[in-house]
């Protein structure tokens, strides 16, 4: 799927840094990607590992007055550098070429304004449609995302509807104008899980429907497996392994993606008694960053030298994938002796 | 025996409105639930949100006081005990809470807070170095550094946070934990650090718990037994030996069929369930689930099954027969969300 199109986002050495009391801190350092048309990208990692800032990056709604892009950061869409557009033209791009889906359904719609209204807010602003062609729009985006009865539905307000149907309004509104990427950012985090596996079932159907690009942003490797093509694992502000999900799930090369997959109890492979394997420790301050890999604390592999002092560069490991770590799982080269993946915590 | 007794257990919040405040309606949280928990048995309780698992827990405790219904612990029954009686029992039965950011008292250190239920109770009877070093082992068993306790609760993480919890749960030297969802709002690989810091606790202490959650690999994980809720009913209760195969209910095999599976090669589609759980105002006479339910019949819109032992364990269902067993889970059927 991958090879038929160009990308339609490329990221290229993004960092993203905030100015705070404290100094500058930097949320996301040096990522790069891509996303081609009609492919879900999955960005996995725990919170605050930048997953969110980089998706907000792409969308430019960081707080502009406090964020410093890098000098080498870039954002193209097609050959729209985003980074360097003014706000007007940022406001062509929100919402009518690429969309956002937000975690929480229940405070990412206005309470005060009904369903259709904001539905309409979208169309007015970016296609010629009048009043009456942007109202029937309106009602074949919520039927398209199988809300029942939309004539009635677009008249109320987000109060009145469910938490699976709120963000049922949430893709309709971003797919109005039916964008060419749609940035989800934990879209079913707050949802159970029957109306996850709805919401899921939806976005997969209108990505074949519109050959939308997908970047969606999750913790949960479940939804991953379900519905990505690529995965990119971040850490700590860094992108630490990327490649075909196949391969991450099945041959993670960084020790952190391994422990992460191995961290979730399994479904169905019950053993008595047993304990789960963890990642000890947790995820370092982006204030207080070491000089060497940022997982070594955490890491069963360390070798307590290399590690601590030089960091990794992102670099294709021996599943030719980029993975960032001085001895990648699977790798030839000869491994420090604390060589125990042992269950701690 | 069974430690934790429970009968027709009933909780409804009422809804006062108009001019003179009077009850206009009652939320059905839960609507008689009956089951028992065995000594040193884990159990856990499933079920989106609203379905009344949360109010069940408190109402085990007398947290929330229940409507009707009766709880026995031990033999005794502890509903309608007064407030004094209810002491040495609350001493006994604990609970442990979802968010371990707004479940400890911002302003009290962490000496603090756990001193406040060990003086209460009598465990420890003066402050001093008995008391100290009472903290300091409560501390150091759930991996915490005894010279943290100092600390005020923002200086911890989310996963240590939920720690003090256990460790504010575990003082009192319980026997029997209601545990609210305490891993959901932790990241996974914390999720996994905790998760086994209450099965060591729980093997070390022999304690008998009651396992709340919405997350089905979590409980199948971590209990023997669980009861599947929905809107106010338990609708079955199974072991999570092998759950694939013995679960009856079509809710609870819409539940494992929703679960996302953790391997990018199988794609089976998932079971998507039409429509979403009905309010617990006013809620639709007969099974609640009848709206979604593949399995649907007349019967079922008018009268609520009961739970009765069907192929071995208890189900609420008219569509499941005894001496039929369950088929294995299949994914058949539904629509697909992935076909890449």
């Amino acid at each position: 799927m991958t090879d038929k199109t160009e990308p339609i986002l490329r990221v290229q050495h993004l960092s993203t840094s905030f100015k705070t009391d404290r100094g500058l801190v930097t949320a996301v350092d040096d990522v790069c990607f891509e996303v081609m048309a009609g492919e879900t990208l999955g960005i996995v990692g725990e919170s605050g590992c930048g997953k969110t800032v980089t998706s907000k990056s792409v969308m430019r709604l960081l707080p502009e007055h406090i964020t410093r892009y890098g000098k080498q950061s870039k954002i193209l869409y097609k050959d729209f550098d985003i980074l360097a557009a003014g706000e007007g033209e940022m406001r062509n791009v929100r919402g009518d070429k690429i969309a956002m889906i937000f975690q929480e359904p229940m405070t990412a719609l206005n309470p005060v304004f009904t369903i259709g209204w904001q539905i309409n807010e979208a169309l007015k602003y970016h296609t010629k449609l009048n009043k009456r062609e942007r109202r029937d729009r309106a009602v074949e985006m919520l039927r398209l995302v199988e809300i029942p009865n939309p004539e009635q539905r677009i008249k109320e307000y987000p109060h009145q509807l469910s938490g699976g149907m709120r963000q049922r309004v949430m893709i309709a509104i971003a797919l109005c104008c039916e964008p060419d990427i749609l940035i989800a950012d934990e879209p079913t985090t707050a949802l159970d899980v029957t109306i996850q596996a709805q919401i899921l079932d939806l976005m997969n159907g209108l990505k074949e429907k519109f050959n939308t690009a997908i970047m969606l942003i999750t913790h949960d490797l479940g939804v991953v497996a379900t519905v990505c093509d690529r995965v990119m694992v971040m850490y700590a502000g860094r992108v630490i392994e990327s490649g075909p999900v196949h391969d991450i799930f099945h041959n993670p090369q960084h020790p952190y993606t391994q422990a992460l997959l191995g961290s979730i109890p399994k479904r169905g492979r019950k053993v008595q008694g047993a304990m789960l394997p963890t990642i000890p420790g947790i995820v370092p301050s982006l204030w207080e960053l070491p000089d060497g890999c940022r997982f070594e604390a955490r890491c069963p592999y360390t070798d307590a030298q290399r590690c601590v002092h030089e960091e990794p560069e992102l670099a294709p490991g021996p599943d030719n994938r980029p993975v960032r770590c001085h001895y990648p799982i699977g790798s030839e080269k000869e491994r420090p002796a604390k060589l125990t993946t042992g269950v701690t915590g | 025996m069974s430690l934790i007794e429970v009968r027709n257990l009933v909780k409804k919040f009422p809804i006062r409105g108009g001019v003179l405040n009077r009850v206009v309606n009652n939320v059905h949280a839960v609507r008689g639930v009956t089951f028992d928990i065995a000594s040193g048995e884990t159990v856990g309780v499933v079920g989106e949100s609203g379905c009344g698992k949360s109010t069940l827990g408190k109402c085990l405790i007398r947290l929330i006081e229940p409507t009707e219904g009766l709880v026995a612990y031990e033999g005794e029954e502890i509903t309608g005990l007064s407030h004094s009686e209810l002491m040495p029992y609350r001493r006994k039965m604990q609970i442990v809470f979802q968010d371990p950011y707004s479940s400890l008292n911002p302003r009290l250190t962490v000496q603090a807070t756990l001193a406040e239920a060990i003086k209460l109770h009598g465990v420890v009877k003066q402050s001093g170095s008995a008391m100290d070093d009472y903290i300091d082992e409560l501390m150091r068993q759930v991996g915490l550094r005894p010279d943290d306790k100092v600390k005020f609760p923002h200086e911890f993480s989310g996963g240590q946070r939920q720690r003090i919890g256990i460790a504010r749960a575990l003082s009192v030297r319980p026997d029997f934990i209601v545990a609210d969802e305490p891993v959901s709002a932790l990241d996974v690989s914390i999720q996994a650090q905790v998760l086994n810091l209450m099965k060591k606790l729980r093997e070390e202490l022999g304690l008998t718990m009651m396992f709340i959650s919405h997350d089905l690999k979590v409980v199948e994980h971590f209990c023997d037994r669980v009861l599947v809720m929905y809107l106010g009913y338990v609708v079955e209760e199974v072991r999570t030996d092998d759950l694939d195969n013995t679960a009856q209910h079509p809710y609870t095999r819409a539940l494992l069929g929703a679960n996302p599976i953790d391997d990018p090669d199988d794609r089976r589609p998932l079971v998507i369930l039409q429509g979403d759980v009905p309010s617990p105002i006013n809620p639709p006479p007969g099974c609640p689930f009848a709206g979604r339910c593949p399995l649907v019949m007349d019967r079922c819109r008018e009268k609520m099954p009961p739970l009765e032992v069907k192929n071995g364990a208890p189900v609420a269902c008219w569509a499941v027969e005894d001496g039929k067993a369950p088929e294995p889970l299949t994914r058949a059927g539904s629509r697909s969300p992935a076909s890449a």
